[in-house]
């Protein structure tokens, strides 16, 4: 009977290991890579929404007369915004919300490593992401004239590279930070989200700051990626630069080292924690 | 080596409970699990009785490493939950009643291929697998639907169907059946069942609070109340202790004012379990000797409580957890209700 057959079944060999690893990257970025486009109204909320603001910084820097690479400068930040909110709300709280859902508990328990897990997430959310920067730079580009001179483009590409990875990685530290708090997870997002708009200069360069606060708002990892793309963009940008190029590289290299391996200590850490005080499942019980 | 699927030895499990703003300092402690000794051999369907609050999602948390016990040790497969949870984890898999899990957006195959990738099987067996399992449960033509769009009864089909597609060795099922309707729990059941039997080699702890559920279905029971378990055997073996027991069911008119204790007082009345029905009550009772029914009639009689209904019935478990706890499971789940928050 088809009923015994299908229930007989015996799996053949799994993977483990490193294609385990792999595999489990793979499968959880699979939601945001192809799950996340199929809501049509993403257009609306991700690229239609930005565009307004950035539109407003435009209006306003032209009407005080700002020199015109200021509106360059506030298309690539509007683009950019959208991986520091993809971090701050797919992210950093994303634990808290797989634990309600109960998908936690399900990975917990199953072979992979929860590492994989949270670069699953990442990959996928910088996908998704990088389609939504990509439109609204197009978008942003035609609307208001921007023109861009590339003085390197592999130093763009590594600058771009390096960015993404220490603010993902920040992302994921933070991720096993919030899986302790509950509830208080969703305010520390709310509350990070607006002064970091402001400190890492999304919508001006940050060399207007004075020295100590703009090198404390580099320890988010986008301001000096932003930085750092805006002079390799601009042909003036070097002059708004806050440091040089190669600074800023090395800057980003130590920034993706440490949130890296500080994801990876307190993700062990964490779930040590949470299965000796009983708190990896939903709250409700 | 010991061989048995599972093995706990006084096992154990307390919470601390963090006081509420006013008495942040005043920490109180929850004893959920206490000296919980069980062994299920490979190849047994094992279930878990209990009211709600009883410790057995604690239990299966504890055993699929989800949780660490405060005290004992627990085996899974023959390693030890706590200090191989590496060795644990390939082997086994869980499925809760009414959870929730997988992502909306996606379909079900979307969902239980993701869940597959975890385990490490290849893509196109998955994949296959996952057609064959959904054309057993009956949900071949929801393989492209998304799982946000399934009734209850469906979302449950699919979960316990990503239950049985790693191939586990030891599978737990928390509360299987929890809010299905009644065509959809019995598939559920049939299912569960088939599983177990189409290979002597796996093994299926569930946990319920549903009393047939676990008398139908379960090769052997063990019966948790309060943290502890009172009482494990089969089915069959639980009641024959009853057995020699007489077990009667009374219809009557409203109580005016009886209690069990009053009826429990009588000599060879050994538990007494009343409720109301509409228009009167149901009366319970587990006899030593079939004639202490007549001192019961006699109580009845004084309180000007009318009998309109008495049958003498084969004992359930239910007769067996009022044995043994003194109270019925669902007045025990009702006394616990205020307490949870
Ligand atoms: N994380 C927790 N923290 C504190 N108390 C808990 C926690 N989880 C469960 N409990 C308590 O432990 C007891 C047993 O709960 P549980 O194992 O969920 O029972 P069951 O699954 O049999 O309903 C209950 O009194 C419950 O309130
Ligand atoms: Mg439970």
């Amino acid at each position: 009977m088809q009923t015994d057959k299908a229930l007989a079944f015996h799996a053949s060999e799994k993977a483990t290991g490193w294609r385990l690893f792999l595999k489990t990257i793979a499968a959880r970025a699979y939601p945001r890579v192809i799950g996340q486009q199929r809501e049509k109204s993403w257009i609306f909320f991700d690229i239609f929404l930005p565009m307004l603001a950035v539109s407003a910084y435009v209006f306003v820097y032209r009407a005080i007369g700002a020199p015109e690479e200021y509106v360059g400068f506030v298309v690539v930040g509007g683009a950019m915004t959208s991986f520091w909110m993809n971090v701050l709300w797919s992210m950093s709280s994303q634990l808290y919300w797989e634990k309600e859902q109960g998908n936690l508990a399900l990975y917990i328990i199953a072979p992979n490593s929860m590492m994989a897990i949270l670069l699953g997430m990442a990959v996928g959310g910088l996908f998704a992401t990088a389609l939504r920067a990509v439109a609204i730079i197009l978008v942003g580009s035609l609307m208001f004239n921007v023109t861009y001179s590339v003085a390197s483009f592999t130093q763009l590409l590594l600058v771009f590279l390096l960015a993404m990875t220490a603010l993902y990685g920040m992302g994921m530290m933070s991720a096993s930070l919030f899986l302790l708090l509950s509830r208080e997870a969703w305010h520390i997002s709310n509350l990070a989200q607006e002064p970091v708009y402001l400190v890492s200069g999304f919508y001006f360069p940050i060399k207007s700051f004075n020295f100590w606060l703009a090198a404390a708002a580099s320890f988010i990892p986008l301001t000096l990626g932003l930085d750092a793309m805006r002079q390799l963009v601009f042909p003036s940008g070097a002059l708004l630069g806050f440091l040089s190029v190669k600074v800023e590289i090395i800057v980003l290299i130590v920034l993706c080292v440490l949130f890296l391996t500080g994801a990876r200590f307190l993700l062990d850490y964490m779930e040590k924690l949470a299965i000796r005080e009983g708190r990896l499942t939903e709250s409700r019980r | 080596m010991s061989n048995h699927a599972i093995e706990t030895k006084d096992l154990g499990r307390i919470y601390k409970i963090r006081g509420n703003k006013k008495e942040k300092r005043i920490r109180k402690e929850l004893i959920a699990l206490q000296d919980v000794n069980l062994t299920v051999e490979r190849g047994e369907l094992f279930g878990l009785l209990g009211p709600n609050g009883a410790g057995k999602t604690t239990l299966i948390k504890i055993l699929t490493t989800l949780l660490a016990p405060t005290s004992g040790w627990a085996r899974v497969a023959s390693h030890d939950v706590i200090q191989h949870p590496s060795l644990v984890r390939p082997l086994i898999n869980m499925v809760s009643g009414g959870e929730s899990s997988g992502y909306g957006l996606l379909t079900v195959r979307e969902n239980l291929w993701m869940f597959s990738q975890f385990y490490g099987m290849p893509s196109k067996e998955a994949n296959q697998r996952i057609v064959d399992l959904l054309k057993m449960v009956g949900l071949e033509d929801r393989l492209h639907t998304k799982s946000s769009d399934l009734s209850t009864g469906l979302r449950q089909k699919m979960n316990i169907v990503r239950g049985f597609l790693t191939d586990p060795e030891v599978l737990f099922l928390d509360e299987p059946t929890l809010g299905l309707d009644v065509g959809a729990a019995r598939d559920v059941r049939r299912l569960i069942r088939g599983w177990v039997d189409a290979n002597k080699s796996r093994t299926l702890l569930l946990t319920t609070h549903y009393m047939v559920e676990a008398e139908e279905l379960c090769d052997r029971v063990a019966i948790i109340n309060k943290g502890r378990v009172l009482a494990c055997d089969t089915p069959a073996n639980l009641k024959r202790n009853l057995q020699r027991d007489a077990i009667f069911e009374i219809e009557t008119s409203p109580l005016n004012g009886l209690t069990s204790q009053m009826l429990q007082d009588q000599p060879e009345v050994r538990k007494a379990a009343l409720s109301d029905i509409e228009g009167g009550a149901r009366l319970e009772l587990i006899l030593q000797e079939e004639s202490a029914l007549a001192s019961v009639i006699n109580i009845l009689t004084q309180k000007e409580v009318k009998v309109r209904r008495l049958s003498k019935r084969e004992p359930t478990l239910e007769d067996v957890f009022m044995d043994l706890v003194g109270q019925k499971m669902e007045d025990v789940e009702k006394e616990e209700a205020p307490h949870a928050d």
